[in-house]
């Protein structure tokens, strides 16, 4: 078992009172595992994926552990997580393209990046020009800056930087997103690449793509206001999905091949719910055609098939199909 | 006749001071007529947004014409130009930043009544918001009166079409306008346009992504490094691309249902910015495309490229372009 996350909770500090977006999240992520974590903006996802290695300063942990590789992460306490930052747990996170120096060339960020984790850069340098012919790229990129790269070739750079002393879990925040489709392929494929080569045990893969996830993860949790709703194998996720809200989602993505005048797809109707003053029960029951009075009370993320979890008492209960009642 | 029609219309761009040009659109012929959604497909850098801006009087083409109802676009001014954009309106990417935050977002219609309705009275200007709000399925109360900030993704863009269909407008320019909304709430943005379409509109869409725009449009228009590359009947460029590029496209895309065909040697489209690699790796050899210098993704020589591929008939109502070389 290579990460387990056991009841966390993550709030801000906000005027209005804290706002609580990661709000007691569990699951595990197996050693070799590429888990997909789905969720449309303001559901939590990068909020979790952060908590995991970087709480900033209004950040707070409201309760929960972490434990990856048998040892338990000390999420809240900022400098003791520094020494297992890079070595341990990676993050890319979002719009780390941009994030880039643009007066320093990429082999100076390399060795400041190293050095400020004690590591000397000599002995790793080598094998960033190996990962870098790996995915295409020639060692001349050491010596560029940043704004000499494309969007896709400085995405790649951000993610062997980050996966550069072979850590345990990485955490990929967007990092599909805002890219071509032929650049965006050739990231997830980097992802899949470096997984297999053992370069990172395991990969948290944050995205408001299903459809980029049905390509690269293994599984897939999708998460809504906070809460995770499913998680299951990414075939079982795309194909048999059985919280309303990832059949809903899944509805309304357009495929190839899919006009307007054969199929009307439809949206979810409404919005989620404040995550200041989130409502009691289950979060999605505001805009869930199939809500009933028990679900007021939140359900349990329970296992109702080997590998599947799915918060829902329309599922867990089996509730016939039907309208609301 | 076409509502507009677009002939022979380049760009270039002074790349850097003293620095050659570049051009960014090359040859650009196509029309649009009423009630016709015409999708403009291309990855960034293919110049598909510079042309919304010409049609949208934003930037001016270097050559060629952009003809409105017959008349050329480029000597309106004054008068003239302002009854150019009463037919002719733009909504972009992002909906947020179209807004000041400081003012309550129906400020925008407040905006355009000075110039195009100095003479109509508050009942009717009031009844006419209405009916505009209406169209684009938003409940006045829920909006009237908001910040920018209190209104979601969607409704912001709702609004910004909404004061688009104040104007008596018959050409929409849509650049990008739900690459920044959820995947719930994109597909009703679609379905709005389907119906602005059925009832005359003409609309330019602009996109990315090739599932929405298969979706949504009559005609796809496919563009790279600023020339077409194919158009032509939606269904008929989607269902048998004749050009390697749109074929490498399609592959690209994520699906759902559908895994990334195994290309030999990594991608099937290596990024227009692996090239480097490409020209000393015959493998890859038969794009089609020339192997741009080493190390940046710009095409070799901007003024020999100046000159677009020419544009054979396939079959009817399906142009593909000849390779270049």
């Amino acid at each position: 078992m290579s990460l387990k996350v056991e009841n966390l909770s993550v709030a801000y500090r906000m005027r209005a009172g804290d706002c609580c977006p990661v709000d007691g999240v569990t699951f595990t992520v197996a050693d070799g595992e590429i888990m997909g974590l789905a969720g449309e903006s303001g559901c939590g996802k990068s909020t979790l994926g952060n908590s995991l290695i970087f709480m900033e300063g209004r950040m707070k942990l409201l309760g929960g552990r972490v434990v990856l590789d048998r040892q338990e992460l000390p999420i809240a306490d900022f400098r003791a997580m520094q020494p297992l930052r890079m070595t341990k747990v990676s993050l890319v996170p979002q719009y780390a393209m941009n994030a880039l120096s643009p007066t320093r060339r990429i082999s100076k960020l390399t060795t400041d990046l190293l050095r400020s984790h004690g590591v000397r850069e000599d002995s790793v340098l080598e094998e960033m020009k190996r990962r870098l012919r790996l995915i295409g790229l020639g060692p001349d990129v050491l010596s560029k800056y940043s704004f000499e790269l494309s969007g896709g070739m400085r995405q790649r750079v951000t993610i062997i930087l980050s996966t550069l002393l072979n850590p345990s879990l990485l955490i990929a925040d967007e990092v599909t997103s805002a890219l071509d489709v032929s650049t965006q392929r050739a990231v997830g494929e980097m992802l899949m690449e470096f997984r297999d080569r053992g370069f990172v045990k395991s990969v948290i893969a944050i995205t408001h793509d299903l459809s980029i996830l049905a390509q690269i993860a293994d599984t897939i949790t999708v998460m809504y206001a906070g809460r995770l709703a499913e998680k299951a194998d990414a075939g079982t996720v795309v194909k048999a999905p059985l919280h309303p809200y990832t059949q809903m989602l899944l509805a309304s993505l357009p495929e190839v091949g899919l006009r307007h005048d054969q199929t009307t797809l439809t949206g979810i109707p409404g919005r989620p719910p404040s995550l200041v003053s989130p409502p009691s029960g289950c979060r999605f029951a505001g805009r869930c055609p199939f809500a009933r009075a028990q679900c007021a009370q939140a359900p349990p993320f329970e296992e109702v098939a080997p590998g599947h979890r799915v918060a829902c008492w329309k599922v867990s209960r089996g509730w016939p199909e039907g309208g609301r009642v | 006749m076409s509502t507009l029609q677009i002939d022979q219309v380049s760009k270039l761009f002074r790349a850097s001071a003293g620095g050659g040009l570049t051009p960014a659109l090359r040859g650009v012929s196509f029309d649009i007529g009423q009630g016709e959604v015409v999708t403009l497909i291309g990855e960034s850098g293919s110049g598909k947004t510079t042309l919304g801006k010409i049609i949208l009087r934003l930037t001016a083409a270097s050559s060629g014409k952009v003809m409105f109802e017959g008349d050329d676009i480029s000597v309106f001014s004054g008068k003239r130009l302002r009854e150019y954009y009463r037919h002719v309106q733009g909504v972009f990417q992002d909906p947020f930043s179209s807004y000041n935050p400081i003012y309550r977002a129906d400020r925008v219609f407040e905006l355009i009544r000075g110039v195009y309705f100095p003479h109509t009275g508050q009942r009717a200007w009031d009844a006419k918001i209405e009916s505009a709000l209406l169209a684009v399925a938003l409940n006045p109360g829920d909006v009237l009166g908001k910040y920018p900030h209190q209104l979601s993704g969607g409704q912001q863009q709702r609004l910004l079409i909404a004061r688009a269909l104040l104007l008596d407008v018959k050409l929409l320019v849509a650049d990008e306008i739900i690459s920044m909304l959820d995947a719930s709430t994109r597909v009703d943005i679609l379905n709005l346009l389907i119906g602005l379409k059925r009832s005359g509109l003409a609309i330019l869409f602009v996109t990315h992504d090739l599932s929405l725009g298969h979706y949504v449009s009559d005609r796809t228009i496919i563009l790279r490094r600023g020339a077409i590359v194919e158009m032509g009947d939606t269904i008929k460029v989607f269902s048998h691309p004749q050009h390697p590029y749109t074929r490498d496209l399609l592959a690209a895309v994520p699906e759902l249902h559908k895994k990334w065909q195994p290309a030999a040697g990594g991608a099937a489209i290596p990024p227009d910015d692996v090239d480097v690699l490409t020209a000393a790796a015959p493998a890859r050899a038969g794009h089609g495309q020339a192997p741009g210098p080493a190390g940046t993704d710009r095409p070799p020589q901007p003024m020999a490229m100046l000159e677009p591929p020419p544009l054979v008939e396939y079959e009817k109502d399906h142009f593909v372009a000849a390779a270049e070389s």
